[in-house]
């Protein structure tokens, strides 16, 4: 649970090093797949508004580059996450100018 | 809450006689038609041909009784009736794009013109030669204007654009009004100075680290409040925000769970209605002394809720189809509109006691809501 808060708290939004957001990406991977599907629900809830955004944009970035067991997990996570943020939370991973 | 259906065709704008008896609509084509109530039915009784590409905005002035359109032949029209014959007077713009969205300042002396050359158009009549002049307002606009509102003192403009900023200008003209007095926008105002500009994506709340939404989204509609004092402008990141000027200038924004809001306005000085692609309006309310935006509600016609027991058979079909296994009726929209409302407008009350409004849409329906039914139909609405 800290893992996730931990590494969502600092996103390398405004750096254009391509090496340093893949790097993050992928710690976020392992977190998000570390966690128990029952666990996932109380994950989300944990984070704020901001937090959910966030998640979301990286539920996507992770979807763009599919390993075996990801998608599955992802596709738990983009479930409860969007019945936290709402359509409107996808909406702004579209239409965010800088990437995670 | 009336609903009329005029055509199939999505309702690119439309705009309001004085009287509110007669409204003029521009269905996707090139031509404005204006209907007139007649009991419970709409009639048409004037087609107003001239432009030569799809009439982008209408504007209704109430006391002179002008209509200007704007379309996306570059071309704006001022129209006066004589003789009950609507003529058009060509206004030249000097823009090499479509326009989008036109204005009719407070008093009607003036009107502004929002187009995808990325300036705004003030254009006001000159009496020595019986013509409309335009001057344009271009520093520092980057992307097409899609939305105008005028302050009500004649002189400031806010602008919502594409580049993800919403934008308060002075359009004061000095051949035809007088110096305006300071507002809590700004004191100097000379012609095409930037009051104000949100920095869209700025949060006005804590952010732990995890940041700003970055970037926002193109800014589809922009309202003053009555007074004037505040700003509310809708975004495509599904964000709503409110600015209220003064020394310190605060944004309170408010990101929301549907899709983005096209249009937006002040029903009273704390309550905005907005609406846009989830197709009902929705109630935001704002609270000045602690600077906070909330969600009110979902303004629609309550549908009766047919509960009825899903059968096994449809429940594994709705596995197969959708992989999961609640009922969801989600194959027909139950709110008024059936497609995305685009505009917004306020019948009766003004913006500081609206009691009515209008919404149209790309269904090609108008419905007419009603504030006080709204309030005594949904029970935790409140409207401040």
């Amino acid at each position: 649970m800290e893992a996730l808060q931990a590494v969502l708290k600092n996103p390398p939004i405004n750096t254009k090093n391509q090496n340093v957001k893949e790097r993050a990406e992928g710690l976020v991977l392992k977190v998000l797949s570390s966690f128990k599907s029952s666990d996932i629900e109380k994950g989300v809830q944990s984070l704020d508004k901001n937090g959910v955004d966030l998640l979301m944009k990286y539920i996507y970035k992770g979807f763009e580059r599919p390993s075996e067991n990801s998608s599955a997990v992802l596709l738990q996570w983009h479930e409860k996450a969007l019945s936290a943020g709402g359509v409107g939370c996808i909406v702004r991973v579209l239409t965010a100018r800088k990437t995670v | 809450m009336a609903y009329h259906s005029f055509l199939l065709e999505p309702i690119s704008c439309h705009a309001w006689n004085k009287d509110r008896t007669q409204i003029a609509l521009c269905p996707n084509n090139h031509d404005v038609y204006i209907y007139k109530k007649d009991g419970t039915k709409w009639n048409k009784i004037h087609e107003l041909k001239e432009h030569n590409g799809q009439v982008t905005g209408i504007d209704w002035a109430p006391d002179s009784d002008r209509i200007v359109t704007c379309g996306a032949d570059r071309n704006a029209y001022v129209w006066t009736q004589k003789e009950g014959v609507w003529k058009p007077t060509l206004v030249i713009l000097r823009i090499n794009r479509a326009a989008r969205c036109v204005k009719w300042s407070p008093r009607e002396n003036k009107f502004a013109v929002g187009s995808g050359s990325r300036l705004i158009s003030v254009c006001y009549f000159e009496q020595e030669n019986d013509w409309w002049v335009c001057k344009h307002i271009k520093k520092p606009i980057r992307s097409t204007i899609l939305s105008l509102d005028w302050h009500p003192n004649n002189v400031l403009l806010a602008a919502g654009s594409c580049d993800f900023k919403c934008r308060v200008f002075s359009a004061y003209i000095k051949e035809v009004e007088e110096k305006p007095g300071p507002t809590s926008w700004g004191s100097k105002m000379p012609f095409g100075e930037m009051l104000f500009e949100s920095s869209e994506g700025s949060e006005a709340g804590p952010s732990e680290g995890a940041g700003a939404a970055g970037g926002g989204g193109w800014v589809h509609g922009v309202c003053f409040s009555h007074s004037g004092n505040r700003l509310t402008w809708t975004s495509h990141d599904s964000s709503v925000a409110v600015a209220e000027g003064g020394k310190t200038c605060t944004i309170s924004s408010l990101r929301s769970d549907n899709l983005p809001l096209l249009c937006v306005t002040f029903i009273t000085e704390n309550s905005i209605v907005a609406a846009g692609h989830d197709c009902y309006p929705v109630l935001f309310v704002y609270d000045g002394a602690k600077g906070s935006l909330t969600y009110g509600g979902k303004l629609d016609v309550p549908k009766q809720a047919a509960a009825k027991g899903i059968s096994a058979r449809e429940r594994f079909q709705n596995l197969d189809r959708r992989a999961s296994t609640t009922q969801t009726s989600e194959q027909t929209i139950d709110t008024l509109h059936k497609n995305s409302i685009s505009q917004l407008s306020v019948l009766e009350g003004g913006r500081s006691k609206c009691s009515k409004f209008c919404t149209t849409g790309m269904d090609g329906g108008m419905a007419i809501w009603d504030v006080k039914t709204l309030e005594s139909a949904m029970k935790d609405l409140k409207i401040a």
